[in-house]
């Protein structure tokens, strides 16, 4: 029982995909400026990445070496294909606002890199817990992410008005910023930054070293 | 012509793949610390994009979409559904391909190249640009000259960073943000100037 909540857990903070291991970035930062939005990419990738990580493991043992790549690709593909239509019949306008990042899951890293280091080497359960675990690391830096972004740029959480707007009669003046694209790298720094504050062991070594400050003396 | 022209800027400066829409990201970060291999990676992606576009581009129009198949006999048939998988499955094999062409070809530039190559697969700027054709209606030429503005958009916007990467690296970073912290915000910045570029129409 304790290996299944390590393997849950440990990616979420310790080892957590965005933050450490630098996958999956590109799609966290193009979804992030509402928060809906980025509750279906966390579900959807959650998803994807729990089943390819099943899937993979179950038939690790009948993959050639040489094509694995492209059958861990199929298999990823297809479900991403699900996820796409599903979300088209269901939630039409939300498909519309991701528009190619539903796609572009395929190509996450975090989806590709968890089968090929995780599910080649170990049995179903404990590849699919991994997934969801993985699923779930990515998912708290997005939502981090988004609440910053929906709260300051727009006011809103989930659509529903947290802080008044000045144009509606209230206080708060919107930081428009929030809602373009830089302001989500800096959030990330950030987040980086203080996750490495509380994890030292996290932080990488510097290339080059700077001298140390020289105590300037005069006339001694 | 002109709106060819306005197509390949604005897909470089004002859309750019990695700074605009964040495509590409992971080798993006990871490959940028000597502007030597970014740029032989950037050159990999514009020559990848320039040929995965338009060959997607004309899977798209002649197999998948919506009536496509009506020269085969078949007008009522729409297999859009299958785009994702044929679109992976042509890139990677396009990435076979060529990586195979230039190690009996050119091997010069395979050596060069070499370890970039496989690395494309999996760069969803790669993938993003396909599915940014289909979603945008793309002509055959347009797509074309779409494919290769991104790619050169995407170079651009890696060796900008590597560049950066290799000065900064003399730098005193604090200690939480060293590495990977401050490259993000440096990303961060570098969105915020390419973002001056929004608005330019030729």
């Amino acid at each position: 029982m304790d290996s299944v909540k390590e393997t849950l857990s440990s990616p979420i903070f310790k080892n957590n995909p965005i933050a450490l291991q630098i996958l999956g970035i590109c799609s966290a930062l193009a979804v992030t400026s509402s928060l809906q939005v980025t509750l279906v990419m966390c579900v959807a990738l959650t998803f994807v990445c729990a089943f390819s990580n099943l899937g993979v493991s179950l038939i690790r043992d009948y993959i050639p070496g040489s094509i694995r790549i492209i059958v861990q690709m199929v298999i990823i593909a297809s479900l991403v294909i699900v996820v796409d239509e599903f979300l088209k019949a269901y939630a039409y306008g939300i498909s519309k606002q991701l528009s190619v990042f539903v796609g572009l899951i395929i190509t996450n890293c975090i989806v590709m890199g968890r089968a090929e280091a995780f599910a080649m080497k170990n049995p179903p359960l404990p590849s699919f817990i991994d997934g969801i675990g993985n699923g779930l690391g990515y998912s708290l830096v997005l939502i981090f992410v988004a609440v910053i972004r929906e709260l300051l740029g727009a006011g809103k959480l989930l659509g529903v008005e947290i802080l008044p707007l000045v144009t509606d009669g209230g206080w708060y003046v919107p930081n428009g910023l929030m809602l373009l694209p830089p302001s989500a790298f800096f959030l990330i720094g950030l987040f980086i930054w203080g996750l490495r504050s509380f994890r030292k062991e996290q932080v990488e070594e510097p290339e080059f070293k700077m001298a140390k400050h020289t105590v300037v003396r005069e006339g001694v | 012509m002109e709106a060819l022209l306005s197509l390949f800027v604005r897909a470089i400066f004002i859309e750019n793949m990695a700074l605009a829409f964040f495509l590409g990201m992971c080798t993006f970060l990871a490959i940028s610390k000597k502007i030597q291999a970014a740029l032989g990676l950037g050159i990999a992606v514009i020559v990848v994009l320039t040929i995965t576009v338009p060959v997607n581009n004309l899977i798209y129009n002649y197999l998948l979409s919506d009536g496509a198949l009506a020269w085969a006999g078949l007008p009522d048939m729409d297999l859009s559904f299958l785009g994702l998988l044929s679109y992976i499955g042509v890139i990677a094999a396009i990435v076979q391909i060529l990586e195979m062409f230039l190690d009996k070809f050119v091997p010069a530039l395979y050596n060069a190249l070499g370890v970039f190559l496989p690395l494309i697969t999996v760069n969803c700027a790669i993938l993003g640009a396909s599915l940014f054709m289909v979603e945008r209606d793309y002509s055959f030429a347009e797509s074309v000259v779409f494919g290769a503005g991104s790619g050169v958009g995407w170079t651009l916007a890696i060796v900008a960073l590597a560049g950066i990467r290799e000065k900064l690296k003399y730098s005193d970073v604090p200690e939480g943000l060293q590495g990977l912290g401050i490259t993000f915000i440096i990303v961060g910045l570098m969105s915020l100037g390419f973002m001056s570029f929004g608005g330019i129409d030729i």
